[in-house]
């Protein structure tokens, strides 16, 4: 079981936030994510993009703001449970909760902060007849353990990076690996694209372009896929393999959470705006899985949110400390790991 | 500036007519946002930066529209139920010419 103050549940920006507002405030936090690395949509979807509004950052790409977050919050230490996605929570007798995640464990803490922005992302699955017969039996949407394959036939499907970035990586460990997409064209990092060129001018690369994988068969297993080829002459052949892995990205998905007891409207959780705490006492909503009047889905807000949900969960677990917010320029910032930041003290001098 | 007509066809086929801003800055995505046409977190995921294909919808009228960016072109060949007259609602900026544009939303995926 991992016990902890606040069990942030989303580790986005506003998540990442709220570790650095709660260590202010001497609360540790634990985060959960679906994803495997933290960052939420700014690490996964547009790492590489600008953005141009968050306060003191003239332009910013989204990754380095993630890059950013973690260095702020690192001296608070937070934990991480990554590639796991909430599933359940139970409230105890003592008012604290516990969530599980789908992959069994256990997170305790009196304040749970939901973080979770559009929601977990789940793979895009292919419009294909049979495909959930398959999934875990020859097809998978994530590559876990790239051991798996290891002198196996496979197949992966998609045409943006992470198609290319494991056909690159499978390459040296399958015995085969074919790469199908509906373009020649791909759209990934330049230098990618050169090493998939590369690798299938020296055979190791089966490229098959123009085509869409169509079908799919095998018994209990997967022994093979159809694929037709849309050059000029449409021709549709049939590929042995062991594995398929389709790559066509990831959508968010409220999830689980959807069904927590929490009151939703237009797919997000409705919280008051005093403190951004739901109907449920000691569960929060902050970022873009909120809603309320007014609300606006930018990071500003977020952070602004995860400030004042702090505040509210400190007076929670705390209810008879007194305390006034002070500022970090004044009082510094003390780490768990015995770091101290401050401001440099002025020197008090006569000039001759 | 004036507003333009845009017909969208939700994606349970009922058929909206919308008075549409062209100077607003606004792309048919943010309308179909703007007027609730599909639930909030199924469209406009990404934000509208062609990187996730849920605002595709099919070209109904045979309105001229701007051609397609490469990041667009290459966002479809990854979206499913793509057909010939699709396009991603983000990358089409609301303009003069785009009156009388009749447009349908993808299926969610």
């Amino acid at each position: 079981m991992i016990k902890t103050d606040i069990l942030i549940i989303g580790a986005g920006p506003t998540g990442l936030f709220a570790v650095f507002e709660a260590g202010l405030l001497q609360l540790k936090c634990h985060l959960i994510d679906a994803l495997p690395q933290a960052g939420g949509q700014c690490a996964e979807i547009y790492p590489k993009k600008p953005i141009y509004d968050i306060p003191g950052f003239p332009e910013v790409l989204a990754g380095d703001l993630v890059d950013n977050l973690m260095e702020q919050i690192k001296p608070f230490q937070p934990g991480f449970t990554l590639g796991e996605r909430a599933e359940t929570i139970e409230k105890l007798e003592d008012g604290t909760f516990i969530v599980t995640t789908n992959k069994g464990t256990k997170h305790q803490a009196p304040i749970v902060a939901i973080a979770g922005g559009l929601g977990s992302f789940e793979p895009r699955k292919p419009l294909l007849d049979n495909i959930e017969k398959f999934e875990d039996k020859g097809i998978n949407y994530f590559i876990k353990d790239p051991e798996v394959y290891r002198n196996k036939k496979v197949v992966i499907a998609g045409g943006g990076d992470s198609a290319l970035d494991w056909s690159i990586f499978l390459a040296d460990v399958a015995s085969e690996v074919s790469l199908v997409h509906r373009r020649n064209e791909f759209r990934g990092a330049l230098d990618s694209v050169e090493k998939v060129q590369k690798l299938k001018n020296e055979g190791k690369i089966n490229l098959i372009t123009p085509a869409e994988i169509v079908s799919l068969n095998g018994n209990g297993v997967l022994q093979s896929v159809n694929i037709l080829k849309t050059a000029e002459v449409q021709e549709q052949i049939e590929l042995e393999v062991d594995h398929f892995i389709p790559l066509f990205g990831l959508s968010p998905k409220l999830g689980p959470i959807g069904d927590w007891g929490l009151e939703i409207e237009k797919n997000a959780i409705k919280v008051n705006t005093f403190d951004y705490q739901t109907n449920i006492p000691g569960i929060y909503a902050i970022g873009d899985v909120n809603t309320y009047p007014g609300k606006l889905k930018l990071i500003l807000c977020g952070f602004h949110e995860a400030t004042l949900m702090c505040q509210s969960a400190f007076q929670r677990i705390f209810p008879d400390k007194k305390y006034v917010m002070k500022y970090t320029t004044v009082g510094g910032v003390t780490g768990f790991d015995g770091s101290k930041k401050e401001a440099e003290k002025a020197v008090i001098k006569s000039i001759d | 500036m004036s507003d333009v007509k845009i017909k969208i066809i939700d994606r349970d086929g009922v058929s909206h007519e919308v008075d549409a801003p062209t100077d607003m800055n606004m792309n048919i995505m943010e309308l179909v946002r703007a007027y609730e046409l599909a639930p909030e977190g199924t469209i406009g995921v990404c934000g509208g930066m062609a990187m996730c294909a849920s605002c595709q919808c099919y070209v109904l009228s045979e309105t001229e529209l701007p051609a397609k960016s490469d990041d667009e072109d290459a966002m479809l060949a990854e979206a499913f139920y793509v057909k010939d007259n699709s396009r991603l609602g983000c990358q089409l900026h609301i303009s003069e010419e785009m009156d009388g544009l009749e447009i349908e939303l993808a299926p969610e995926s």
